[in-house]
């Protein structure tokens, strides 16, 4: 492991991994694999016929954050959603940063996921987005840098909490003497904040988490939670309204549902509405929330603040309604809708990434850098077929990380941070996040569908 | 607790028994074959085709293979991806209903269950069959007994639980009697039969064997094996888990159970046959069965069976769903209404 150059908050850590040997340590590695394996913690591979179901891999080297370093990006990140959600509001009430010019009009009313229909309704409590996934990298510099604002339905929190559980059972004396803070309390959290949004004078509220079903990729996240916070998980089609009210189908008849944490995108939600074709989800469902007798967690249209267009704005949306500098600054993005930025992406494809403004997962994208001269001049010729669709940015050098090889040696390897925000009656952040590993030699792309792996986030209660 | 939950616990809880009865009554074949001599293809398939018949799957077995030999029964029956009932596919499903239902199971449960799937679809099992069909088909029926163990001592007894037990002794009582009904021929179409075989004591002990009836049979008939008092024990014994009665005694509790209604009154159709279903075993005899004919007889019970478990789901399961084209416009009529 990393010797001489090891920095201070990673000392005890490595003091502590040294005293293993290296079969010592793939023997552990591999116990945890299959303990995942058995688990059924896995993720279903989208476009493979066979089901194929796959672990997510994991690698045991954990990645340390000093407080000192958390508290700024706790603070950057509160004042992130803060932000967020006040643009939210705005823009579906007065649309004061648009009259006052901050931001075009045109880049909100082209926005694939802006949802007119709700402009002037008031979500339950005025939150917007009550989870998100916010993800981070460190530049050369060391400096936290936000690449994406994931405001919709953010997943990965169940791989912070079984990674953390593994880890404790295989170091299980390593947690105290280096004082990490705990991550266990997340569904507590969280179900705390959906019974906070449910509808004015509902004591005690139902909450149930709504999913797409055993086939979605992100099932057993969706399971597992449930399972976590005591509620009951249901399909589209347990759920039925009546009266504009919502009600779940029990074996004793029908129960009333009063909060929907729902893991469905807005499209699927309510086929009388939304996409029609969508099997998911539940007729009348959007009727019974504009109703006020089901709150809904997201909100509907908070897909407008992950359209990467949108993100090239957020650092004016947090000058603009907080008046502060933002904490976190986000990547240099080049816009390829304003005249001069498109000339300047077309112009250096091969040094830049460019993203579709609303595609995710690692879908969509060029690496400029690493593509070859076709794979650029198709994504020339879709950016001038349709500016308002991409962005672009610099290739950020994101920053490295010892990872476990298969033949048991230690490289570094690109990593980011995807740290849960939870915005209820206050904003709770547990402490670390998700921290996504590229485990190719070289790879920038850390995504889970695409050869990417994850590591557990150590926040230390002190600096060292 | 959800419809579309309790329907996934019930299936899950009966395919786990199917795939033990179907890893039963193969093995127990194929150790009554190691007793046969003079084995021909016809002498063969005398034996095996009863088997497929068991499960209900002859017509399908038969579009597939030309012949009952036991390479293609077994195949058909145990790894078979493409017959829903196979072992292979039994667990499979059991798993699947596990899977959307991941958070009202126990870790202990699934873990286990997805264990024995991994092994099932993995190079391991194939290898261990090859090597000893009796270690693979005990290993099988271990881990279903211990399925069954964990289900009833880490979970809670709640509603969701009645429902397991419903699977399980609906699909219990349901393969006794296909596996009786496998050598209902030994009978005669009515009565008891007249001389008995060598091979026919074999037969029948084999029986007794596949549903681990051997030990309770002798305490309760000694050592002579008599075709016509393995059907009583199998069907009319009070205290042997794997008779019949026994079976529906335990489905009628479960029955209540989740309705809270007291017995002796029922408060919908499962609980009402299911209660004179149980009558009848109470007060039933084996002199009627073989009035009745003992193949005639399974058959009745089989369908009674049935009805019991259309009326579960009519009762619990199945509530007026309409389709989604329907619901959509009814929603938008009401919200036109407004």
């Amino acid at each position: 492991m990393a010797g001489a150059a090891t920095r201070p908050h990673y000392r005890k850590m490595r003091d502590a991994f040294e005293s293993l040997t290296v079969p010592e340590f793939s023997a552990r590695s591999q116990a945890v694999d299959l303990a995942f394996m058995r688990q059924g913690i896995t993720f279903n591979v989208y476009g493979d016929a066979q089901g194929t179901e796959r672990i997510f891999p994991f690698d045991m080297l954990p990645r340390i954050i000093p407080a000192k370093e958390w508290d700024h990006i706790e603070a950057g990140l509160k004042q992130r959603i803060t932000a967020l959600n006040l643009f939210l509001h705005d823009i579906y009430h007065e649309q004061r940063i648009v009259k006052d010019g901050v931001i075009p009009p045109y880049y909100i009313l082209s926005g694939k996921h802006f949802r007119r229909e709700f402009a002037g309704f008031n979500v339950p409590k005025d939150i917007y987005i009550h989870i998100c996934g916010t993800d981070l990298i460190r530049d050369a510099d060391g400096n936290y840098l936000v690449l994406e604002d994931n405001g919709r339905c953010p997943s990965g929190v169940s791989y912070v909490l079984e990674n953390r559980r593994a880890m404790k059972r295989t170091f299980p004396g390593m947690f105290e003497s280096i004082g990490v803070r705990p991550v266990e309390h997340y569904p507590q959290e969280l179900l705390k904040m959906l019974q906070y949004i449910a509808p004015a004078g509902v004591a005690e509220p139902t909450v149930v988490l709504l999913t797409p079903g055993a086939y979605n990729s992100a099932y057993f996240e969706h399971t597992y939670l449930a399972r976590q916070m005591g509620i009951e998980i249901v399909e589209g089609r347990d759920l039925v309204v009546r009266d504009s009210r919502v009600f779940m189908r029990t074996t004793k008849g029908q129960r009333p549902v009063h909060v929907i944490y729902r893991r469905l995108d807005d499209d699927f939600l309510d086929p009388t509405v939304f996409r029609r074709d969508s099997q998911l989800g539940v007729p009348g469902l959007i009727n019974a929330y504009r109703s006020g007798n089901v709150s809904l967690a997201n909100s509907i249209g908070t897909g407008i603040a992950d359209d990467k267009v949108m993100y090239y704005f957020v650092p004016r949306m947090i000058k603009y309604y907080l008046d502060q500098e933002p904490i976190l600054p986000n990547v240099p993005t080049y816009l390829a809708s304003e005249d001069a930025d498109k000339k300047y992406i077309v112009e250096n494809l091969d040094k830049l990434v460019v993203k579709a403004a609303n595609e995710s997962g690692g879908y969509g994208m060029l690496m400029g850098p690493r593509a070859s001269q076709k794979e650029r001049d198709d994504f020339k010729t879709a950016i001038l077929a349709d500016p308002r669709n991409y962005i672009a940015q610099p290739m950020i050098s994101l920053s490295t990380h010892p990872t476990r090889q298969d033949d048991g040696t230690f490289e570094g390897r690109h990593i980011d941070l995807r740290p849960f925000a939870l915005y209820g009656e206050k904003i709770t952040i547990v402490p670390g996040g998700l921290t996504r590993v590229a485990l190719r030699k070289g790879s920038l792309v850390v995504n889970s569908s695409q050869g990417g792996g994850s590591k557990d986030t150590w926040v230390l209660y002190g600096d060292e | 607790m959800l419809s579309r939950v309790a329907n996934c616990l019930y299936w899950m809880s009966r395919c786990i028994e199917r795939a033990e009865n179907t890893a039963r009554i193969v093995d127990t074949n194929l150790q009554l074959l190691l007793d046969i001599r003079n084995l021909d293809d016809s002498t063969l398939a005398e034996h095996w085709m009863p088997i497929v018949q068991s499960t209900g799957d002859d017509a399908e077995f038969l579009e597939k293979y030309p012949r009952a030999t036991g390479q293609a029964v077994t195949d058909f029956l145990v790894f078979d991806t493409e017959n829903p009932n196979s072992i292979v596919s039994s667990i499979a499903q059991a798993r699947e209903n596990a899977r959307m239902v991941r958070d009202q199971i126990t870790s202990d449960l699934w873990e286990e269950l997805n264990r024995l799937y991994l092994w099932m679809r993995g190079p391991d099992a194939r290898y261990m069959w090859q090597q000893s069909p009796t270690d693979f088909f005990t290993q099988i029926k271990n881990t279903s007994l211990l399925l069954l163990g964990l289900i009833y001592a880490t979970f809670v007894h709640n509603e969701g639980w009645q429902f397991m037990q419903v699977g399980k002794f609906l699909e219990r009582a349901d393969k006794i009697t296909r596996i009786l009904d496998v050598r209902h021929k030994t009978f005669p179409e009515k009565g008891a039969p007249v001389t008995i075989t060598q091979s026919d004591a074999l037969e029948w002990s084999a029986i007794l064997r596949s549903c681990s009836a051997w030990d309770a049979y002798k305490a309760a008939y000694g050592a002579e094996v008599r075709p016509e008092w393995a059907v009583e024990l199998l069907l009319f014994n009070e205290e042997f888990p794997r008779s019949v009665r026994f079976c529906i005694e335990k489905l009628n509790d479960a029955l209540h159970a989740i309705s809270g209604v007291p017995a002796r009154r029922y408060s919908n159709d499962a609980e009402k046959l299911c209660g004179r279903l149980l009558a009848e075993l109470e007060y039933g005899s084996l002199d009627e069965v073989l009035a009745h004919g003992l193949h005639g007889y399974l058959d009745l019970l089989q369908f009674k069976f049935n009805e019991v478990g259309e009326a579960l789901f009519n009762a619990y399961i199945f509530q007026p769903f309409l389709n989604l084209e329907d619901e959509i416009l009814v929603q938008q009529e009401m919200q036109q209404q407004q």
